[in-house]
């Protein structure tokens, strides 16, 4: 608390510093000449002995040596490679001038490697990452941004300790974390110490899941053990072209497995985003990605403790949405896209797809219902005919389990013809991972509004969030089909050898390719036009609000891994 | 009497709930007596679709007919068919399927028991086979005689009629082509420049021109080949091609004992590919004897083929007002419409009327020049490549500018929010025609509209057609048919801003963008702090200017440019249309961007430190366009001229799409090996796809 308190008296100290860094930046020789007061500095007084400078002048020079950073070379090759410096970050991600840095003073504890040397003749005072206070759209939440520019923003000790004091402030008041990563990797020279730095901060990444939202954006390197903090956080972005993400690098690839792969195929943006799936969302640059946060932030409610927030709406919620009547084709085998159907539902389109490139037969992301902050999951039948797979079963998984945990109602869109055949989904464990979504869905509190645009066939009419499942509002279209199968694949196998085949067809399209057979049991509340979904889902959002709902008492549910 | 027994059972049996108010059975009296007096038919069966169609259903509806649609499996959900009485699916998407299906059409109209049928434009409208056919099963064509059709549909025929009425005809005029070369010697004996088109077809469709030899034998293989698709005929035409000419056609109307008016003249010279594109009445450009001239020569044309029914006789005007004839339409023209504004005839009601053997209503003398009325038309087609280059899509936002609360604008459509806009049809969206008492009035109102219309989710083409309304050329009257070449020689590039109004534009963004920002903070749990005074900078094409913005209320001062301009208004940022006032001038703003958010900038505007910061941001390296051809649009791939390990020369013709009836060919930029080739003829393409790759 102290640390902080500290920040927040010097504010305008720091303010006042702004405009002297801008001008040495500008004058090449600024830079030079802090330095070599520093070490004259440094020549007389070893660490806060009383010197010829005032405490006060002390203070100012390591206010002035930690905002240059790793200096202005440094910053200079840091935007050569399109990137931004820690502290630009910042002040794009924030708010102008709200945020309150903390741990300026702290330093790096180590003297191995000629560390001690390099510390005072490159910079002197400030460890390697930023702590702040901070303020988007007047939304409170914490934020470190680690510099590259300084050690190559390798993390040291020191460098964790600010990490994880941030982070339990945060838990403390319940406010988010968004973690600007631009690492290197461990201080190699601090050896355990960096190693027990990470464990450090996965512990509290582990506490934190759950109770306030976490976000990484890779805004540069990370690897080796520091990509395990972004993947324990509930979102991981990254920018396209400057960021990775591996456990290993192409070199030591190279000499196990003799694979000749470069950096942005092992573990570029394009990979994690479309490929392996441990990345949610791409962006162009660093600027494209921190004015996205921006954006994303508004969705999220600030901790497990606060309901979905619920932002000024423009958009009527009783508005009827007639380009949906026709959406639907008239042939069940044609595709069509489900994301216009979400986007023409939501408040203003706007609609903030996560993981758009990996697993696209089923869609995921945030979107506003007269302004509340709500879930959408929907199968994309333009994509593999919108079945579920191991992939799309594990990606909904996660993002409904997400909105469970912070309040956040969720609204399915099924048009799922089941699930995907074949070996390579039976062995990849088809079973358990189908299962997750299963689970998520069953075990999901929140409000659950479902409506079933097309076919909702099989196993997987169950998993998207069924009555069966505790769905709050099941609704179906006129164009609904829930049925154990297709109608094809059904007469096969009860009139198997049978002659009169394309009647009975004809028979089961009539019996059960429409909403009533779920309409006359309730497991569909009504069958509804499609212009007034929007209508529906708004006014029962309003009522599901005061929807309290808790599963049993339980140290933690066993969800099939 | 007694055949009139059934349609007055009708109306009287729909509105027998009446009748316990004495004034409404007086009412219903009169209504029936009316009815009486211009009694037609019962059933209309109208063999078209879009919105031609709707404008015929509508007329219908006003005189009491019952109305039948016919429409292929992918309309079936159509506006035209949701309009109708009854509505018979007749085959499949492609028109030869569907639309043009004679056999289908026909079996519709006995299940359904109409009397007359209405073809609208296009389609079937000037086949003689199928009015023959019609004839041939009693049911009434609501159109001309067959030998008017006959006569008049063949191109060459058509001049020899006219000038045996005594009507100009264009110099050089010859008869049937055969070769290639046949083509070029008639070409040399007539004189470039020449035009070649199919005799057979209406419109700009099929017509080329060309000035030397080599353009012509081109000419030649494409009208021929387009000929063959689109009419299965492949006939040709060329004559002197008449440089800078005005197209001014005269609408004529005439009943089955030998009278006949002329509705005064439309101009229809703004065209792009010998399609119109924005037409008004009258033209600026004809004085009273001129018209009078050229109305009189379309109703001696008219008289000479017995014409009945609506009908549009085409001239081709010089500088020095001599007219020549062009063609006549033998149906309902698309831009009929201004003709009806000014006019106050209802020519769809004519044309019913005439059909059932009634004479004209009116007089020469009645026939007025009431005010001004424009048309522009709304195409789904992207005005950047050759002034439209069709676009296809689903329209996910559609507003028509009725919001303007005006009589004097009139919205002919035949799709609606949802709608597709299919390859398989003509990309027209709408007919949007504005009136007024004076031109000025006619083209304030048009602006207007084009600024209030909202169509999202395919390409259109409003930016050219507001360009082309409002530029002094325009506005003075100085057109001629090659108006768009010559105004844009480089092609259509959007509208050019003057320092004022891009000043304008720069302070409408950043006063949007601060409301955006803003409502961004508006969460309920906390209270925002409003911050007042925000520097930005917008970004305009190449440029990037500073703003500065200073918002109290609703009003944002916004220095910018070197000027100050107070932007005001209160959004609703759901809205498609922004209205606001700059500096006290009522605007509309659209904004096309899918969303406010999740784009870098919305609308171009950054904060000030966030344009500092992107100038570190690295360019991204921008596809090498000159080694691949990507489908400019989506159509089928006709011909494919190449395949891999060719060596194609710069401006060699690589491969030929065709979309809606259009063909087009794909050209190499660049002297290259193909590399590989991605499509095969009869492929169909989206617009962006890969074709042909070069080394």
């Amino acid at each position: 608390m102290a640390a902080f308190s500290v920040a927040r008296r010097s504010r305008g100290l720091i303010n006042g510093l702004k405009v002297s860094f801008r001008s040495s930046g500008q004058l090449k020789h600024g830079a030079v000449a802090a330095p070599l007061l520093q070490t004259s500095l440094h020549r007389d007084s070893r660490w806060y002995s009383a010197g010829h400078l005032s405490v006060k002048e002390r203070i100012e020079a390591k206010r002035r040596a930690a905002l240059a950073g790793g200096g202005q070379a440094r910053i200079d090759a840091q935007h050569k490679r399109g990137k931004l410096t820690a502290r630009e970050r910042i002040d794009l991600l924030l708010d102008t001038d709200s945020f309150v840095e903390t741990d300026m003073f702290v330093e790096h504890r180590c003297s191995d490697f000629g560390m001690e040397q390099d510390k005072n003749k490159v910079t002197h005072l400030p460890e390697v990452i930023f702590y702040f206070f901070n303020i988007i759209f007047c939304l409170c939440l914490f934020c470190f941004s680690q510099d590259f520019t300084v050690f190559g923003g390798s993390l040291s000790g020191a460098h964790a300790q600010k990490i994880c004091k941030i982070m339990d402030q945060a838990m403390k008041v319940g406010a988010p974390v968004i973690g600007l990563n631009d690492s290197g990797g461990a201080r190699i020279q601090e050896g355990v110490e960096s190693l027990a730095g990470y464990a450090d901060i996965f512990l509290r990444n582990v506490m934190a899941s759950g109770v306030i939202p976490q976000i990484s954006l890779i805004m540069g390197p990370c690897a080796g053990g520091a990509v395990y903090s972004p993947a324990l956080t509930d979102f991981t972005f990254m920018v396209k072209d400057t960021s990775y993400l591996f456990i290993t690098g192409p070199d030591v690839v190279k000499s196990v497995t003799n694979e000749d792969v470069t950096q942005e195929e092992l573990g570029g943006a394009k990979t994690h985003t479309s490929v392996s799936g441990v990345a949610h969302h791409a962006f162009e640059n660093d600027v494209d990605a921190l004015l996205n946060l921006r954006e994303f932030f508004t969705f999220l409610p600030l901790s497990n403790q606060d309901p979905a927030p619920i932002r000024e709406c423009h958009d009527p919620s009783d508005r009827l949405v007639r380009s949906l009547e026709t959406i639907v084709p008239l042939e069940s085998t044609k595709a069509y896209d489900m994301l216009e159907i979400i986007k023409a539902i939501v408040d203003e389109k706007d609609f903030f797809e996560i993981m758009p490139n990996y697993a696209k037969n089923i869609v995921v992301g945030f979107a506003r219902m007269n302004g509340r902050t709500v879930g959408i999951v929907g199968n994309q039948p333009k994509v593999a005919s919108g079945c579920l797979d191991i992939n799309s079963s594990v990606k909904g998984a996660r993002f409904v389990r997400f909105c469970d945990a912070f309040n956040i109602p969720i609204i399915t869109f099924v048009d799922v013809p089941g699930f995907l055949p074949g070996t390579a989904q039976e062995y990849g464990g088809i079973i358990r991972h189908g299962a997750k979504l299963l689970f998520a869905f069953a075990e999901a509190t929140v409000p659950k509004i479902t409506i079933i645009t097309r076919k909702a066939y099989g196993g997987a009419y169950d998993v998207m969030s069924s009555k069966h499942l505790r769905g709050d509002v099941n609704y179906a279209w006129p164009t609904a089909e829930v049925a154990v199968m297709g109608a094809k694949g059904a007469v096969q196998i009860i009139f198997r050898g049978k002659d009169n085949q394309a009647e009975a067809e004809a028979e089961y399209v009539e019996k059960f390719a429409n909403p009533f057979p779920a309409a006359v049991r309730g497991f569909v509340d009504d069958i509804i036009e499609p212009s007034t979904t929007r209508k529906l889902i708004c006014s029962n959002l309003e009522v599901l609000a005061r929807k309290k709902q808790v599963n049993p008492w339980k140290k933690h549910a066993n969800i099939p891994l | 009497w007694g055949g009139l027994e059934v349609p007055l059972g009708g109306r009287v049996g729909k509105q027998s709930c009446c009748f316990r108010v004495k004034n409404v059975l007086v009412k219903l009296m009169i209504n029936l007596l009316i009815c009486f007096s211009s009694q037609t038919f019962d059933k209309i069966l109208i063999a078209n679709r879009g919105e031609i169609a709707c404008r015929v259903i509508k007329t219908c509806k006003k005189m009491g007919i019952q109305t039948v649609a016919v429409h292929s499996d992918v309309d079936s959900s159509a506006v035209h068919v949701k309009m109708a009485d009854e509505a018979v699916c007749v085959g499949s998407a492609p028109t030869s399927k569907s639309y043009l299906n004679m056999d289908a059409i026909m079996d519709a109209i006995r299940v359904t028991g109409a009397q007359a049928v209405h073809p609208g434009y296009g389609f079937l409208s000037e086949n003689k086979d199928f009015a023959k056919r019609l004839a041939a099963e009693g049911v009434t064509f609501i159109g001309p005689d067959t030998h008017a059709i006959l006569a008049m549909g063949d191109k060459i025929e058509s001049k020899l009629i006219a000038k045996a009425a005594k009507v100009n005809t264009i110099p050089g005029f010859d008869g049937v082509v055969k070769t290639a070369e046949e083509a070029v010697k008639i070409a040399q004996d007539i004189g470039y420049p020449v035009m070649i088109k199919a005799s057979a077809g209406g419109g700009g469709k099929g017509m080329r021109i060309a000035w030397n030899d080599e353009e012509t034998r081109e000419g030649f293989r494409f009208s021929s080949q387009e000929a063959e698709s689109s009419f299965g005929d492949d006939r040709l035409l060329i004559e002197k091609y008449i440089d800078n000419p005005r197209h001014i056609e005269i609408q004529v109307l005439a009943d089955k004992h030998g009278n006949a008016l002329w509705l005064n003249e439309r101009e229809c010279s703004i065209q792009r590919r010998n399609q119109k594109v924005v037409e008004e009445a009258p033209s600026t450009f004809l004085d009273q004897d001129t018209r009078q001239a050229m109305g009189e020569q379309a109703v001696q044309l008219a008289k000479a083929v017995q014409y009945s029914s609506a009908g549009t006789v085409e001239f081709l005007v010089d500088s020095k007002k001599n007219f020549y004839f062009l063609e006549m339409n033998t149906r309902l023209q698309v831009e009929h419409p201004i003709t009806e504004c000014i006019t106050g005839l209802d020519l769809v009601e004519q044309m019913i009327r005439v059909a059932k053997g009634y004479r004209l209503q009116h007089k020469q003398e009645d026939i007025p020049i009431n005010g001004w009325a424009i048309e522009s038309r709304i195409y789904a087609e992207d005005p950047y490549k050759s002034f439209g280059l069709p676009s296809i899509g689903r329209l996910s936002e559609y507003q028509e500018p009725l919001n303007l609360k005006n009589v004097s604008v009139r919205v002919d459509s035949g799709i609606e929010e949802g709608s597709d806009i299919s390859i398989y049809y003509d990309p027209m969206i709408s007919k949007l025609v504005t009136y007024g008492a004076t031109r000025g009035e006619a083209l304030a109102r048009m602006e207007d509209a084009l600024d209030n219309y909202v169509i999202r989710g395919v390409t259109h083409n409003i930016s050219l057609l507001r360009e082309i309304i409002t530029h002094p050329r325009f506005i003075s009257g100085d057109i001629s048919t090659n108006f768009l070449p010559e105004v844009y020689p480089d092609g259509f590039k959007g509208h050019q801003l003057e320092a004022g109004k891009r000043r304008e534009l720069l302070a409408s963004a950043a006063a949007l963008y601060v409301t955006v920002q803003l409502r961004s903070q508006k969460v309920l749990s906390p209270t925002p702090v409003e911050r007042s005074h925000w520097e930005l900078c917008v970004q305009l094409g190449e440029g990037c200017y500073a703003v500065e913005v200073v918002k109290s209320g609703n009003v944002y001062n916004v220095e910018v440019d070197g000027g100050t301009v107070e932007v005001s208004g209160q959004w609703n940022l759901a809205s498609p249309l922004l209205p606001l006032s700059i500096n006290g001038t009522q605007r509309m703003l659209q904004v096309n961007a899918n969303t406010y958010t999740h784009n870098l900038g919305f609308f171009g505007v950054l904060s000030k430190l966030a344009a500092q910061l992107n100038s570190y941001m690295p360019e991204k390296v921008p596809e090498d366009t000159s080694s691949i051809l990507r489908s400019p649009m989506p159509g089928t791939v006709v011909a494919m001229s190449v395949k891999p390990g060719d060596t194609v020369a710069e401006g060699q013709e690589i491969c030929v799409i065709e979309a809606m009836k259009m063909q087009n060919s794909l050209t190499a930029v660049k002297q290259a090996k193909v590399k590989s080739v991605q499509c095969k003829p009869g492929e169909t393409v989206g617009e962006g796809d890969l074709l042909v790759e070069l080394e």
